[in-house]
């Protein structure tokens, strides 16, 4: 359904309650909008009147959180009835480099206990920076029947034991899928716990983990799960198991390898190059742990309908990655490491026309005493070649404003511009300015920009021009830069979609943090950490905004009176009652 | 989406909370996944030198430099120059947050590096950072001169590409060389590069990739330590390299595992290999410790050419 359509709808809010009996039944109405996926267009929906809200909400059967703590559990059961499938997202982004206690909360488990009681058909759990225990998990794994799929991401709490939980007792177990957790990895028994009756799988990622893991049973688990699609490996998983595992499932879409490095006779090479290329059906590879140049000819056949190539675990060097890249023409996405260098970059603009992503990690980000890495000249390189690149992740060492110019020039159609220039507030290395025309050029020509991550010397000019121009920008992150209040108060006065705003070590304070009072309201949440704002200030905010929670995490030895790290979010559940006592809730 | 919530009680609290788009959580199935996938490598080039990495840690003695605020860049607020806050990197203690978990490594880690070092900076992701360290044990552990042997009687890979594979031919197998990165410094110039000592079979072709490196003054020389295969057998040097017979003004040393400087070329250059930790193009002027070797060297090179 358009919006324009609803709003139309909207207007004839009083003749809809009169006429619906005789022209909408509840039941059709339901049945129409059960067609509807997106929960902006349902959030739409539910604002028409009082019949298409209960339409709506009895007729949605995923819901998604962005911030567990806007709401409890109870308000969500009692709004919805009938969810089969729930997103969460816990911890503030910067808990992902340290910044928030480790007890922080995020806990899941008031969540099942609801869940068990109000949804016991529930079949999809997706959390994101959630702390979730074994008990947890087991919990989940017999509480709900149907389940079908658990993906966890950067999530911890946990440790294998937990998926030995799942994989005995989840008997309709389509999806397990580990990304990038804290998890405790005690051994690979876990996978072993799959009955031997088990067929319905077909998604498993255990990337994650470290440990050996049984390979008899891993092998017998793919032979019989025919429908499995995205299979990705750990480390240890040899080439030569990896081909015998590929032998019995050619139709995977997504495979993530395991180690990408053995000796091999030339059979084997052959066999391994010829299981790879029977998977026409593959268009994500990643994995590739310490990928060398004699084994990736290997993939080159494999490639050739590859849409997602991920190389950041693999540090390749130039000359590598530019003859991998001759064989992937349909590249959409691409991570690498910025071992490929400003070379390697260039074979990327060469030879992926259709490029939309591109993040390039950094292989030694500490070691400032060498020259290596990517410099701006790579990122032009690619934004000449790739004019459909909508998405960067750049980690570099140095950059110019008048780099970024040309990127954007070439590139207008930027949707998430993330740039690290590593160095905390290094200029334009070439004229010693700030980078705020760069920054001021991105805003300017990606007139779609939802999300902007900014680094390098940066004055308050760089804030007048996203506050001006940023008219979508929904997520903004800012480190070790502005001048004064100012600054943030653009940001704040503008932006008139910002949802997300996470800053550190700025020298903004109360008078920037209390200028967005009603913001915050329209905002899911604000970090500040580092920067000028007191208790006072956070005091004020909270006695001011009833529906903000206002949560400062105090840090050892620092001053009473200021507030080290501060995290405001809109919530209709009220102040949390979880939080440890380094956190204080205003 | 706000405000005027037609409707109940429910409908009027609700609507000040909106329900968001459906944002698949995933970080690799999705291109435009909500959150940050920040990640973090560290430190492959530190090469495969046993303890090399733990050595690190040890003398840094765990310390952890201090949250840097804003206060501590006078360059941001003042656009004098930047170089100081990344020499700021203090000794004092005061970690925010205690005990170590899988991620906190990844702090401890960048402590031990040395350089500058400010907490969650630069944000990349702690599981990516401890899978590299990972990485770098298992590789120090294999050892960085692995021969791996291997029993296998069909016929080999490099059979089949000796053009581009080169030298490694070995019971008919191919034998996997670790990269054995090192730092270079020249005395003067200020930054330095990394060499693949595995890259090279010999003291000759070492010296004449610094001498590309170092020495010349196009850029058009290979990449560090390039280990690619595909480069094939070294060209054959037809001169003598001018680091080793002691003719330019600089000598090439290296640090061995004892701390001690020694002058290259002296022992085996597989003795070599395990020995040393990292290579400096020094001033033949300040080789004076290491003169009595050089001297001698240069003798035996000139009554060699007599």
């Amino acid at each position: 359904m358009e919006s324009s359509e609803l709003k139309r709808s909207k207007d004839s809010v009083n003749s809809c309650e009169s006429a619906r009996r005789s022209s909408f039944p509840d039941e059709v109405l339901e049945r129409v909008l059960s067609l509807l996926k997106s929960h902006r267009d349902r959030s739409s929906v539910s604002l028409v009147c009082k019949d298409w809200y209960n339409a709506e909400r009895w007729s949605r059967t995923h819901v998604f959180i962005g911030n567990c703590y806007s709401v409890s559990p109870e308000i969500v059961a009692r709004r919805f009835p009938r969810i089969r499938s729930v997103t969460l997202k816990g911890k503030p982004r910067f808990s992902d480099f340290n910044l928030v206690p480790e007890n922080w909360g995020a806990d899941i488990h008031a969540w099942l206990v609801v869940f068990a009681a109000e949804y016991p058909f529930l079949e999809e759990l997706r959390l994101k920076r959630m702390a979730i225990s074994d008990e947890s998990l087991e919990f989940l794994a017999v509480s709900f029947p149907n389940f079908k799929a658990l993906s966890l991401l950067s999530c911890d709490g946990f440790s294998t034991n937990g998926l030995a939980a799942i994989a005995t007792h989840c008997k309709n177990l389509t999806e397990l899928d580990i990304q990038e957790n804290g998890i405790d990895d005690i051994g690979g028994s876990w996978l072993s716990c799959f009955p031997e009756s088990f067929t319905t799988l077909e998604v498993l990622n255990f990337a994650n983990l470290t440990s050996d893991i049984n390979f008899d049973a891993l092998e017998k688990l793919v032979g019989r799960c025919k429908s499995m699609r995205v299979l990705k490996l750990n480390r240890s998983v040899s080439l030569e198991q990896l081909q015998r595992l590929l032998v019995n499932a050619p139709q995977l879409a997504e495979l993530g390898t395991g180690l990408f490095s053995q000796e091999l006779t030339i059979r084997e090479y052959e066999e391994l190059e010829s299981a790879l290329s029977n998977c026409k059906n593959m268009h994500t590879l990643s994995g590739l742990w310490d990928a060398t140049g004699i084994y990736l000819p290997a993939l080159y056949l494999a490639c050739t309908h590859l849409t997602f190539l991920n190389l950041s675990y693999a540090a390749l060097q130039s000359v590598e990655l530019a003859k991998l890249l001759a064989h992937c023409p349909q590249l959409k996405r691409l991570w690498v490491l910025d071992t490929v260098e400003d070379k390697g970059l260039e074979a990327v603009g060469l030879n992926c026309p259709l490029l939309e992503e591109l993040r390039v990690f950094p292989a030694d980000p500490f070691d400032d005493e060498i020259v290596h890495g990517v410099t701006e000249a790579g990122f032009v390189a690619v934004s000449f070649g790739c004019p459909r690149l909508h998405y960067v992740l750049y980690f570099c060492r140095q950059m110019t404003n008048a780099a970024v110019a040309t990127i954007v020039q070439n590139c207008p159609d930027f949707t998430h511009f993330r740039l690290c220039i590593m160095n905390p507030g290094q200029p334009d290395y070439l004229t010693n300015e700030p980078m705020d025309e760069a920054f001021g050029a991105v805003v300017r020509t990606c007139t779609k920009l939802q999300r902007l991550s900014v680094s390098g010397l940066l004055t308050d000019l760089t804030f007048e021009y996203i506050g001006r121009y940023a008219k979508n920008l929904e997520t903004l992150s800012v480190a070790f830069a502005g001048r004064s209040d100012w600054g943030m108060q653009c940001v704040l006065g503008g932006c008139p979609k910002l949802r997300k705003l996470e800053i550190r070590d700025c020298p903004f304070g109360n008078a920037a943090l209390l200028s967005g009072l009603e913001k915050y309201e329209s905002m899911r949440s604000l970090w500040m950490s580092a920067c000028n704002v007191t208790m006072n200030g956070c005091r004020l905010l909270a006695r001011e905004m009833p529906w903000l929670n206002v949560e400062v995490m105090k840090e050892d030895g620092s001053d009473d009176s200021q507030a080290d790290k501060v995290y405001v979010y809109r919530s209709i559940a009220g102040p949390r009652r979880d939080a440890p006592p380094s956190v204080l809730t205003l | 989406m706000e405000g005027s919530g037609v409707g109940g009680s429910e409908s009027g609290s609700m609507s000040t909370v909106s329900w968001e788009d459906n944002m698949v959580v995933s970080s690799e199935d999705s291109s435009c996944p909500d959150e940050s996938d920040l990640e973090l490598g560290l430190g492959l080039s530190l090469g495969g030198k046993t303890g090399g990495f733990k050595m690190h840690q040890l003398s840094k003695g765990g310390q952890f430099s201090r949250i840097l605020t804003a206060k501590d860049f006078p360059s941001v607020i003042s656009a004098a120059s930047p170089s100081s806050s990344s020499s700021s990197s203090s000794s004092s203690l005061s970690r925010a947050n205690v005990t170590a978990g899988t991620k906190r490594t990844a702090d401890s880690v960048a402590a031990a590096n040395g350089s500058s070092q400010v907490v969650g900076w630069p944000p990349i992701r702690a599981y990516r950072m401890n899978s590299m360290v990972n990485q770098e044990k298992n590789m120090a552990t294999e050892g960085f001169n692995s021969t791996m042997v291997n029993h296998k009687s069909e016929t080999s890979m490099v059979e089949k590409t000796t053009a581009g594979i080169g030298k490694y031919q070995n019971n008919g197998n191919i034998k996997l060389r670790k990269s054995l990165f090192v730092k270079v410094n020249m005395d003067g110039i200020p930054i330095g590069r990394k060499v693949d000592l595995n890259a090279h079979e010999s003291y000759e072709k070492l010296a004449k990739t610094l001498e590309d490196m170092f020495l010349k003054t196009t850029s058009s020389v290979n990449p560090a330590g390039s280990m690619t295969l595909e480069l094939g057998v070294m060209k054959k040097i037809t001169r003598p390299s001018k680091l080793l017979d002691g003719s330019s003004d600089f000598v090439l040393t290296y640090e061995d595992k004892e701390g001690d400087w020694m002058l290259v070329g002296d022992v085996p250059w597989e003795m070599f290999l395990s020995s040393v930790k990292r290579l400096r193009i020094m001033r033949t002027s300040e080789a004076t410790g290491l003169a009595p070797q050089l001297q001698e060297r240069n003798q035996r090179q000139r009554s060699k050419h007599n």
